[in-house]
Parts: C-alpha cells; sequence; structure tokens
C-alpha cells in the first residue's frame, strides 16, 4: 500500500495540522510516513500546502510531482494541483469560494461542503477535521481510531479536552459523502 | 525494550539528540529553516535534566565564539544555523579549526546568495567543504538525506570531532530540516563530567592544576617557521580523516549503465527518478555521499568505469559537481541539473534532465 497525498489550501485552515494527525493515524498504523510542509511566510493568508505519502515499504522522495489524491481547498490551489493528480486518482474539494470547477474526466472528483458543515458544528475550527473525515470516508487510509490515537500524539495535553469535538467533527465529514 | 519510533522534524530531532547525546551547550541565533533547533531545546528545558546549557545568543558571531569558548574547555558544544548566518560565523569557524578544537555546527541552507529566500538550497557546497573562512582547514562534513540521519549525525560528528579534534558539520537543507517522518532516539547518555573531560582532553583549558603546565587555546604564532609546522599537523589529521572516514551510500549501481550523484534529501527525489527509470527498462544508479569532505573520490572513480555518463544534482547553480568531476578525471560526461534560490526540482524533472543528456539510454530501454 502507498498513497501519495497533497492537502492544499488557504493558510489558517488547517491543512498542515490535518497532514500531521494523518500522518501521525500513519506512525500508529506502524505505517512509513512522510511529511513535507510548503513553509515560510505564504502560509500566513497564502496559500499553504502539504505532501503527506503512507507507505508499508520505504519512501524515497518526499517531493512529489503527481499524487494518488488530492484535497483541495482554495481556487489556487485547485488551478495548480488538479493536473498533478494521477490518472484514476482522487480529487477532493471544498465549494467554498470555488467558481471554476475541476473539468478533469479521468479521476475520481468528489465536492464536500466542509465549510457549510462548520455552521452546524458551530466551530469553525472543526473545518480540517470534517475534511479528514471526508478523505477517510473516500480513501480509508485509516481508522478512526488510528486518527484519534494519532491527534492524542500531535495534540499538546492541554488541548485534549477537544478530542470529543474533533471526533465528532470527523464523523460529520464522513457524513457529508453520499 | 522496544525502541519507541516518533515522528517529528528533522530539526527537532537534531535537538533531541543533542540532549540525548550529553552535549554540554548550544549557542545559536534563530533563523529559517531551522528555528525549531533553537525553539525545541527551549521546550525540552535540558538545563533542567542534563544541566545542558542553552543559550539564544544576541547573534550567530556571538554564537560561534561561545561554541569556541566552550570547545576550548572540552565541552561539547554546539550551534546551529542556516545559510547568511553560517556566513556570519565563518571567522570564529577558521579559529576553531585552527585551534584544533572539537565542536559542531549545524548549516540547514537556505536558498542565497545574501539573505535569499527561506527555502531550501544545496548552495553553501563550496563554503563547507572548502573550509568557508580564511585558511588551510577543513570541517568533516555530513549531509543528512532523513530525519533519522539529522539525528543521528549528531552523535557521529560529535565522535568525529573529538576523535580527531577538528570541528564537524552537519550540512542539511530546508526539505530534511522540516519534514517530518518517523525516528528513533539514540537513549539518553549522562554529560561527561569534569574528571572525564580531564582524562579525555588534555589540552582542555580547565584552569591551572597543580603539577602541568598551563593549557592555551590560540590561533596566534607569530613565528612563521612554527605556524607551517602547525599547518603541517592540520594537514596530516586532514589526511589521516580522508583515508578513514569517507562514507557514502550506494542504490543500483550493480547493473547501473548511468549513474546519479546527488547528496542530502535530493538524492531521495534523485532515487525515485531512478525507480521511474527504471520501470521504462533505463539502469541508472545513484551514489549518495554522506561525507561531503572527505568526498568519496575513489569510490565515484571505481563507478566511472563502469557507466557511460554521470548525472550531478544538486540545489545549486554547479558546486558538488566539480569534485565528481575530478572523480571521473574526464572519462565519462558529467553533466549537472541544478534548481536555484529555494526551488525544489521534483523527480519528473530530474528525469527529463536526465533523458535530455543521454537521450540515447531510452534506445536500449524495453
Amino acid at each position: 500500500m502507498k498513497e501519495e497525498i497533497i492537502i492544499a489550501g488557504f493558510g489558517g485552515q488547517g491543512v498542515l495540522s490535518m497532514g500531521k494527525i494523518l500522518a501521525y493515524a500513519g506512525l500508529i498504523d506502524d505505517l512509513e510516513v512522510s511529511w513535507m510542509p510548503s513553509y515560510g511566510p505564504e502560509q500566513r493568508g497564502g496559500t499553504a500546502n502539504v505532501t503527506v505519502i503512507l507507505s508499508d515499504s520505504p519512501i524515497s522522495s518526499p517531493v512529489l510531482n503527481s499524487f494518488d489524491t488530492a484535497v483541495i481547498l482554495n481556487q489556487q490551489s485547485l488551478d495548480k494541483f488538479e493536473k498533478s493528480v494521477k490518472p484514476g486518482g482522487t480529487l477532493i474539494y471544498d465549494s467554498y469560494g470555488i467558481h471554476r470547477l475541476p473539468t478533469r474526466t479521468d479521476i475520481n472528483i468528489y465536492r464536500v461542503d466542509a465549510m457549510e458543515a462548520t455552521f452546524d458544528m458551530k466551530n469553525s475550527k472543526t473545518y480540517n477535521m470534517i475534511v479528514l473525515g471526508a478523505l477517510l470516508k473516500i480513501r480509508p487510509l485509516a481508522s478512526v481510531d488510528s486518527v484519534m490515537a494519532g491527534l492524542k500524539k500531535a495534540l499538546p495535553e492541554r488541548h485534549h479536552h477537544l478530542l470529543p469535538l474533533n471526533r465528532e467533527a470527523i464523523l460529520k465529514g464522513m457524513e457529508l459523502v453520499k | 525494550m522496544k525502541e519507541e519510533v516518533k515522528l517529528m522534524k528533522g530539526n527537532e530531532a537534531i535537538a533531541h539528540a543533542a540532549v540525548r547525546y550529553g552535549v554540554d551547550g548550544y549557542f545559536g541565533y534563530p533563523i529559517t529553516p531551522q528555528s525549531e533547533v533553537l525553539e525545541t531545546l527551549e521546550a525540552l528545558m535540558p538545563w533542567e535534566t542534563t544541566g545542558m546549557v542553552v543559550l539564544q545568543a544576541e547573534s550567530e558571531v556571538s554564537s560561534i565564539n561561545m561554541v569556541y569558548g566552550g570547545a576550548a574547555m572540552g565541552k561539547a558544544v554546539m550551534t546551529s544555523s542556516s545559510s547568511p548566518g553560517i556566513s556570519l560565523m565563518q571567522e570564529g569557524m577558521s579559529y576553531i579549526a585552527a585551534g584544533e578544537l572539537p565542536a559542531l555546527v549545524v548549516n540547514v541552507m537556505r536558498g542565497g546568495p545574501g539573505l535569499g529566500t527561506i527555502h531550501p538550497s544545496q548552495s553553501d557546497y563550496f563554503q563547507a567543504t572548502r573550509g568557508g573562512g580564511h585558511g588551510d582547514y577543513h570541517f568533516i562534513v555530513l549531509a543528512p538525506a532523513t530525519v533519522q540521519e539529522m539525528a543521528d549525525f549528531v552523535a557521529l560528528g560529535f565522535d568525529l570531532a573529538f576523535k580527531y579534534r577538528t570541528p564537524a558539520m552537519i550540512l542539511a537543507d530546508g526539505i530534511v530540516g522540516q519534514m517530518m517522518e518517523k525516528v528513533v532516539l539514540p537513549p539518553q547518555r549522562p554529560r561527561r563530567t569534569a574528571a572525564e573531560i580531564a582524562e579525555q582532553c588534555p589540552w582542555a583549558v580547565t584552569g591551572r592544576p597543580e603539577g602541568r603546565a598551563p593549557n592555551i587555546a590560540t590561533t596566534l604564532e607569530l613565528d612563521s617557521a612554527v605556524m607551517e609546522k602547525n599547518n603541517e599537523r592540520f594537514q596530516r589529521t586532514y589526511a589521516e580523516i580522508e583515508k578513514a572516514e569517507v562514507r557514502y551510500q550506494e542504490y543500483f549501481t550493480d547493473d547501473a549503465d548511468y549513474l546519479m550523484v546527488a547528496f542530502g534529501s535530493v538524492a531521495r527525489i534523485c532515487l525515485k527518478a531512478i525507480e521511474d527509470a527504471r520501470s521504462q527498462g533505463i539502469k541508472i544508479g545513484l551514489l549518495r555521499p554522506i561525507t561531503l569532505w572527505p568526498f568519496p573520490y575513489k569510490e565515484i572513480s571505481r563507478l566511472a568505469e563502469k557507466v557511460k555518463g554521470m548525472l550531478v544534482v544538486e540545489l545549486n547553480a554547479g558546486q558538488m559537481i566539480q569534485d565528481v568531476r575530478l572523480a571521473t578525471e574526464g572519462r565519462v560526461p558529467v553533466y549537472h541539473f541544478g534548481r536555484m534560490g529555494g526551488i525544489v526540482p521534483d523527480p519528473q524533472q530530474v528525469l527529463e534532465s536526465f533523458m535530455a543528456h543521454f537521450p540515447e539510454a531510452s534506445n536500449n530501454s524495453i
């Protein structure tokens, strides 16, 4: 098993954290993992992205030109990464703020209205966990239990009271995928 | 006991490994993309456990001179910075080398020249491998490609530095500094006691005990005849290191028709390109120098007898390629592919460059 994933959106949407939690879930499941962020000043207000690789064999390059799965959370990222999805791969996008829709016909495209769902959750900070839930429903890369165990490792102890809310958000995201 | 596997950034791994090695002091000044080294050390608060000193100095010049002072006392001391900060340290680094003092300097390179960008680069290869400051000297230069190596090379760097009484450098790049992957940290070692330092480092400046002449750490020698003798001693040390400490890793070289040479995280990008090429029947191998000084000249020379050509891939305008050409002595064509200023090529671009230089490679493929 090898899954090469790009998660891309605005800085502040929790793109890097989402990738981190996915990587921790891979660690829990004894997979090889690689987490390579776009780091730098562009993360404030601009675009941010992270490449996550989960694999049962050693990972060579943490830098990739094509992806099995792309999770796209803004227009700039859709414009940039739609072409980088491997044929037969998966593109998941949030329609919020997207006015030019994806056009590829050789990949599986899922629209997930995660931003809208944060209104139901009454907490905009659950956004990336809702997206992660949707990703896990579409691409079952790790169990919810592994993700929660990963989240527990990734999150400082003072935030552990938020674990139930995050679990709720992940399940909410899973429900969004019909 | 099962070793605990952790997930962390390369920069964080360096900080953890430093505490666990029993480092006595870290002196540094923040700069992207390596600030996590200092930040992690501050969070670990080792002064409350091992007694390790962690100090944010007022500048890089100050950091390196604190390292110089600590090293003269026989302490295991280090600093870390990124390209422009390392340039500021060059005077102190020359002094540490001339003082025959062990120390560890970490450079997580970013795009230059000048203040440049904060993104990954390898354009300090010349500076790192040729000394960097004034005078005839070398640092032992280690180039990690994984987060595990970021952790492991802290111990390796210090061990070599103390063995040869010469400073070592970890020459990393923004990729391996910023990426997270699995790492197994070394067990915690105690810091050396004053008695152990006195025994292992009889040259150390530790006050003036009864019964021995004072130790003096200085690099000034106005008598040129003595200074030449000093230089001859340095060169003998370097010759010993060149003989015993060359480290490298080979991938797919057994049946390779062509060779890529790359160091650090770029070697991993090349490896992916090579995997793609091999799926098309194009047999490329990879040599990854782990020590950039001493450089694996002999090994590349041996491979020059086997392959039809080489591509050197670096995040610079062409620096290590000069050493590869010295090793191959014109026997095979050696080309360069580099990106600059903080741009990182992906595996496909590496392979495209290879095919542009060696179009005949695809003729033999299946």
